[in-house]
């Protein structure tokens, strides 16, 4: 069980139970749609964008805990940020949920999304926590396909 | 040929499910420092010592290209390879070993219908019939060939329990109708299908029937003749058997009818440059070096479980399945998907709050496999509103005490989600 718990933080659980910013925004300017095939998984991502600067974003859909969570956490975290901060914090993303992080940087420049770091250990979820950062990229780089996990 | 074979049919007095575990050299294994509780049987099953020694053998003694050769171990792996077809024949009672063609996979079986019989039976407006439960390895080689002939779907609705509603089947048969294709036993759901009461419904229409037995030929004796079925398709490695290959069964008339699937070496009797001559059934269907060593291992798996007796198999996992029905009903939020009254094998389920990749890594953690997600049945899971299931399944092998294992590791799951 306690190895588990580095997968399911609690605050990944806590998210997954409340999820923020689970809505769409009437004024968005930015829809992507995220599709995981492998387990059917589907995510509706919308952001407001102002001059280059992500104003609001939410998202919708159904997925696991950590798929949930991990857009959850990632709507939180990209208000705020420019859309070039934006893709930077998607390529940290990556790298630290694929094991492939310099093991030099520091963690907490991803901050609270820290917490997932754990689904590295976990091969068959790595692509639950990135699903969400994937239909990212394609809404801040305005693409209209839907994203999908197995299209790296 | 001595050794492919090497299986004795050990005497069986009653089921012994402790000592036929001892037969399966990966059931041994600790998986996250847990029991391993291997569940995911639908998906594919695990091998006994019998099977493995037949590889091995196959490997070590026999192994020669077949056919061709007029040296002795192309005789002998000839022989191996034509002894596992008759024993295949004789597993699913089949007329001849003309109708017994090897394919790599179930999957490759319906497809060489759908490409042979399918193209050329047919046309713009014709109609094949199949199911809301299908596999998606049984509806898209029919979309694709109905897309190219201007043919079209026509499937057959579920009830909320998941049993076919067979009036509507009936309705569905109609003057377009070419074809029937449908599972014999669902993957997802565990429903058995009556399907030899549907070939007859088919067969008074003049309607030929194809059985997709995939998940069906190691939890039940299957007759071919007796279901009177135009085609059955089945896999190796959900019979205990390796990967790689499978069986298409089809009534000898039809496939003397139906042009080849691929071309290639020993589908030919002859060739110029000018025309070919194909070979005889069942050799037409098999272009190419077959997979020698895996009819041998087929033909071992079927030996091992012809000896325990597939009767004995199939009241073994019939009480599990009560068991585990009765069990898993007991697990607070959790509801079971498909609870048709004749099934087998299949536990799927939902619990509230959890999704089912979260279960399955969990359950995972405490050293029980089972699988998570859609199934290949995605137009199935539609149907009944959901995203994926968790699905348990059984084997001979499965043990009341690995049910038990199951069902606490549910429980662990619920204590970290609430």
């Amino acid at each position: 069980m306690s190895d588990l718990r580095e997968l399911y933080q609690e605050v990944i659980l806590d998210h997954n139970r409340r999820p923020r910013n689970f809505r769409a925004i009437e004024d968005a300017n930015r829809h992507a749609e995220g599709y995981n095939p492998l387990c059917g998984d589907r995510l509706s991502l919308y952001l407001r964008v102002e001059d280059g600067v992500i104003k609001d974003a939410s998202f919708q859909g159904s997925g696991c805990a950590i798929s949930k969570a991990s857009a959850s956490m990632m709507t939180d975290s990209v208000k705020g940020k420019t859309l070039s901060e934006a893709r930077d914090m998607f390529g940290k993303f990556h790298q630290m949920v694929t094991g492939n992080a310099d093991p030099l940087a520091n963690p907490e420049r991803l901050g609270k999304l820290a917490v997932f770091e754990g689904v590295r250990s976990y091969p068959a979820r790595v692509k639950c926590a990135s699903l969400a950062w994937h239909t990212l990229r394609s809404a801040v780089d305005a693409k209209d396909e839907v994203v999908s996990t197995e299209a790296e | 040929m001595t050794s492919s074979a090497g299986i004795v049919a050990r005497p069986q007095v009653g089921f012994n499910v402790r000592r036929l575990r001892e037969d399966f050299p990966i059931l041994r294994q600790t998986v996250h420092g847990k029991p391993l509780v291997y569940l995911d049987n639908a998906a594919t099953t695990q091998k006994p010592r019998a099977v493995l020694d037949a590889l091995m053998a196959y490997y070590s003694e026999d192994n020669a290209n077949v056919h061709r050769g007029v040296h002795l171990l192309s005789e002998r792996a000839t022989q191996a390879f034509e002894d596992a077809r008759a024993t295949v024949q004789r597993f699913i009672n089949a007329a001849s070993t003309r109708e017994i063609v090897f394919t790599r996979n179930a999957t490759e079986a319906v497809n060489l219908v759908a490409q042979t019989f399918g193209r050329t039976r047919l046309g713009p407006g014709d109609e094949v019939v199949i199911s809301a439960m299908e596999h998606h390895s049984n509806i898209v080689p029919w979309q694709m060939v109905c897309q190219e002939k201007g043919a079209s779907l026509r499937v057959i609705p579920i009830t909320d329990e998941g049993a076919l509603q067979l009036e509507e089947y009936e309705r569905l048969l109609g003057p377009h109708t070419r074809l029937v294709s449908i599972v014999h036993l669902s993957n997802a759901l565990g429903t058995i299908n009556p399907v030899q009461q549907m070939i007859a419904a088919a067969h008074r229409r003049g309607v030929p029937v194809l059985i997709d037995g995939a998940q069906a030929a190691h939890h039940m004796t299957v007759d071919v003749q007796a279901l009177d079925a135009d085609f059955y398709v089945l896999t190796g490695h959900k019979l205990y058997g390796p990967t790689g290959i499978g069986v298409l069964y089809g009534k000898e008339r039809l496939l003397d009818e139906m042009p080849p699937y691929q071309g290639g070496g020993d589908m030919i009797s002859s060739v110029t440059f000018e025309k070919t001559t194909y070979n005889a059934l069942p050799y037409k269907f098999e272009a190419g070096t077959p997979n020698i060593a895996g009819a041998v291992g087929l033909a071992a798996a079927v030996d091992y479980v012809t000896a325990i007796g597939m009767d004995r198999i199939t009241a073994h996992e019939r009480e599990l399945l009560a068991y585990g029905t009765t069990v898993l009903s007991e697990v607070p939020g959790l509801t079971l998907i498909g609870t048709a009254p004749d099934k087998a094998s299949v536990l799927s389920f939902v619990m509230d709050g959890v999704h089912p990749h979260d279960i399955g890594t969990i359950v995972d953690r405490e050293g029980v496999a089972i699988r998570t997600g859609h199934h290949c049945a995605q137009p199935l899971m539609q149907r009944l509103g959901i995203a994926a299931t968790a699905r348990a399944s059984l084997a001979l092998y499965t043990t009341r005490e690995e049910i038990d294992a199951l069902v606490s590791a549910l429980h662990k799951v619920r204590e970290l989600f609430t």
